[in-house]
């Protein structure tokens, strides 16, 4: 590596976090400290029916001695200070002086928050296609397109709303992919998720739009704990898009949220990530820890759930997510880019868990590090005796940029059915003077080659996301985006 | 380059790479619309030549001047050199995985328009012009959509550096070994890509182990490169010369010294 092309990197990795601003709005918040009063209060001003109280409480109840028996996780190639989470804010909102009727009584300074961050959530303005429900803190501000959505029987709401609309719905699948048990941020989140989204798409019904959710981080000292429930039922199709942002701020933030996917027969769920989360100074000041659990089950025949992530921002990221390949022929696939920075750590990958006949996964992990960040890879797949015939194809490659950085990959693999197949690839390798030359040579800048060659490798990934996301993607990554030649 | 400013005056050039000297005074002067050859045993500097020429990081220049149509080319970052017209066909061309072709070539061929004040050319554009190269190389279009070099056989690389070359259209185009390991049918491709390009407005360095390419594209002038330094230079002739006996030979002439045409 040259001089010059260090200090190229150094400046890509130091480009400022354009998101960092705060709103300053009127909340609504709870003290701080994790009990059971917190954890009524948040049921109680959701308004939720009392068995829902009760899950809550169990949730609690598990995390508390989760807690007490000091299992945290610590296999994580991840390292930070020990979280007190009697320092946490369990709850805030926004103070909203009535309920909602229609978009246009949103506060001015949320719509115009969300304008800065790219999101309008004007439904005139909004780019055709795509519905959002947006995420501001502890709860749900707005949820787009609605309406039109209804027509056709599917239901796409903040979390709380689908708790009143559909109690039935919530009942049956909360927590049946993740249980509160499952592990133990998932337990605190099943305690104390404030909001989040909800989606069902009935039957043989072909979601006309790209479904999307996008969080906001605002208020100082508060944990994000969102709730995602998505349902496709036989022969339905959605695709669904999360984007992430939170305010620069000195303290580390904890985001612990839980995503729960179901697909039954034919159904097929496509899940899109951009994660942006505030991944702290230069120096390793500040940012989000990023502990998610998402998991969908692919529990009807023929069904498919597709996880798609472009991970660049947090301080610290431990997500996998996950299919259970429940159903026969079901397909689970996983397209990941994680880019760390600075101090950055990530630490993400997936489980494939084949249970059904003749179930198949895809893994194509793609993993950037620059500065003196550490980036792994860790991925499960496990065959289940039953699982006749089932196959995977995974594929992990790890750029380095600069020479102070670090990439890892730690596969694991569980077979129990020998008629499986299984095939396992992964490369790591530094971005090189000889390609970085070569580029220079025909007249493209460092800074061009260096974004050109970034997303060359990432290609497989990127071309799995929706058009507009992709773009998004492109340009958080520092990329210039391929034209339509090619 | 009516006014007899040469394409490119190199004086006294030494350059150092990976901790030795390899270039120990090297003297070269390219005329506006001539095309050389510069032969000479494997390990006498020829490559490092190139990638002084071209402003490859890894090479060190320690002395001497080289000028580019009367101006300083060794201030010149690499990208600007090439979009200023030198192009560098490179003896072993580059895989960059996920790029495709087309792209690559539409970026450089965009950066040197841009630089030059012409408007850029859209998908569309590009692809036609691209086209028109293409049928003068034989080049397989279905390569135009594959990551740039990525899996191509080593024949296959070096006509996309022709291709290149072809679309870029340089003023002073410099070809390190294109014709080792390729067949009668793609020396010719080679050729066809320099000898398009012959004007009295653009020059040409051809890098070469074998006489047989200068057949086809015709020099006006052969040097031999041995120890960093030219050791002589001719007429085509020398180059039939060389075939016949080899480099050894030349050890014992005497150097020649200043050996610009
Ligand atoms: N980056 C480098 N590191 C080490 N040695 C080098 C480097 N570049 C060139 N050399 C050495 O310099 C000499 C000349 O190389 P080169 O210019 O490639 O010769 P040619 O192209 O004439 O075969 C060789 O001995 C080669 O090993
Ligand atoms: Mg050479």
């Amino acid at each position: 590596m040259t001089q010059s092309s260090d200090a190229m990197l150094e400046k890509l990795a130091n480009r400022d976090y354009q998101y960092g601003f705060v709103t300053d709005i009127d909340a609504d918040s709870a003290p701080p400290g994790l009990n059971e009063d917190i954890v009524r209060l948040i049921s109680s001003k959701k308004n939720e029916p009392s068995w829902l109280l009760d899950w809550r409480l169990k949730a609690l109840a598990r995390f508390m001695e989760m807690l007490e028996n000091d299992v945290e996780p610590t296999w994580a190639k991840v390292e930070y200070p020990k979280i007190n989470f009697q320092d946490i804010i369990y709850y805030s909102a926004p103070k909203q002086v009535k309920k909602l009727e229609s978009l246009d009584e949103v506060d001015p300074q949320l719509l115009e928050t969300y304008e800065k961050l790219g999101i309008s959530l004007s439904e005139q303005k909004r780019l055709h296609g795509v519905a959002v429900d947006a995420v501001f803190d502890s709860v749900s501000v707005a949820t787009t397109f609605k309406g039109e959505l209804e027509k056709q029987g599917i239901i796409f709401c903040s979390f709380s709303e689908a708790v009143t609309r559909c109690p039935e719905l919530i009942q049956q699948y909360l927590g049946s992919v993740v249980p509160v048990s499952d592990n133990f941020y998932a337990a605190l989140n099943s305690a104390v998720f404030t909001d989040g989204s909800f989606a069902y798409i009935p039957k043989g019904v072909r979601c006309p739009m790209e479904l999307s959710t996008y969080f906001r981080i605002n208020a100082a000292n508060t944990g994000q704990f969102e709730r995602t429930l998505l349902i496709a039922d036989e022969g339905a199709y959605v695709s669904y898009l999360e984007g992430c942002t939170a305010p620069m701020r000195d303290e580390n933030q904890l985001h612990a949220a839980v995503v729960e996917l179901v697909a039954l027969d034919d159904a097929e769920i496509k899940y899109s990530t951009v994660q942006n989360w505030y991944p702290g100074d230069k120096d390793g000041v500040g940012g989000i820890y990023n502990f998610v659990t998402k998991r969908g089950a692919c529990r009807g025949k023929r069904s498919k759930i597709s996880w798609t992530q472009v991970e660049t921002g947090s301080a610290i990221t431990w997500k996998y997510p996950s299919c259970l390949l429940q159903g026969d022929d079901s397909v689970g696939e996983f397209y990941s880019v994680a880019m760390t920075n600075n101090l950055q750590q990530a630490d993400t990958g997936t489980k494939m868990i084949h249970i059904g006949k003749r179930t198949k996964s895809t893994i194509i992990s793609k993993g950037i590090s620059a500065g003196r960040s550490s980036n792994a890879y860790r991925g499960l797949v496990r065959i289940q005796p039953g699982a006749t015939g089932a196959r995977n194809y995974s594929q992990c490659d790890s750029l380095l940029l600069g020479d102070r950085c670090s990439a890892h990959t730690f596969p694991y693999l569980e077979v129990k059915n020998a008629s499986s197949t299984i095939e396992h690839e992964a490369t790591t390798s530094k971005i090189g003077e000889d390609q970085l030359f070569y580029c220079r040579q025909r007249g493209i800048s460092e800074e061009d080659a260096i974004s050109m060659i970034v997303n060359g490798f990432c290609k497989q990934v990127l071309r799995e996301l929706p058009m507009e996301f992709a773009v998004e993607a492109q340009a958080l990554l520092g990329l210039s985006l391929e034209g339509s030649v090619g | 380059m009516s006014d007899g400013v040469p394409m490119l005056e190199i004086k006294g050039l030494r350059a150092r790479a990976g901790g030795a000297e390899i270039l120990k005074g090297l003297d070269l002067v390219v005329g506006a619309g001539e095309v050389h050859a510069i032969m000479g045993p494997n390990g006498s500097g020829k490559s490092t030549l190139a990638n002084v020429l071209s402003g490859r990081p890894s090479v060190e220049v320690t002395a001497g001047s080289v000028l580019y149509q009367g101006r300083d080319l060794l201030e010149l970052a690499p990208e600007d050199r090439a979009k200023e017209g030198i192009f560098l066909a490179f003896q072993y061309p580059v895989e960059i995985p996920g790029v495709s072709n087309a792209y690559f070539m539409k970026a450089a061929l965009n950066a040197a328009r841009a630089h030059r004040g012409e408007e850029e050319l859209d998908g569309m554009d590009f692809l036609e012009f691209a086209r028109k190269k293409m049928k003068l190389v034989e080049f397989d279009e279905a390569l135009l959509n594959r990551a740039v070099n990525e899996g191509f056989s080593g024949g296959e690389k070096k006509r996309n550096e022709i291709l290149q070359m072809a679309i870029l259209e340089p003023r002073l185009a410099v070809l390190d070994e294109t014709d080792s390991g390729l067949d009668i049918d793609a020396l010719q491709v080679v050729a066809n890509g320099v000898n398009a390009l012959r004007s009295p407005d653009r020059s040409a360095i051809v890098i070469t182990h074998y006489q047989r390419l200068l057949d086809y594209v015709v020099p006006d002038f052969v040097h031999v490169l041995a120890d960093g330094r030219i050791a002589r230079s001719g007429g085509r002739e020398l180059a039939h010369e060389l075939e016949k006996k080899g480099y050894s030979w030349l050890e014992v002439a005497p150097p020649v010294e200043a050996a610009a045409p």
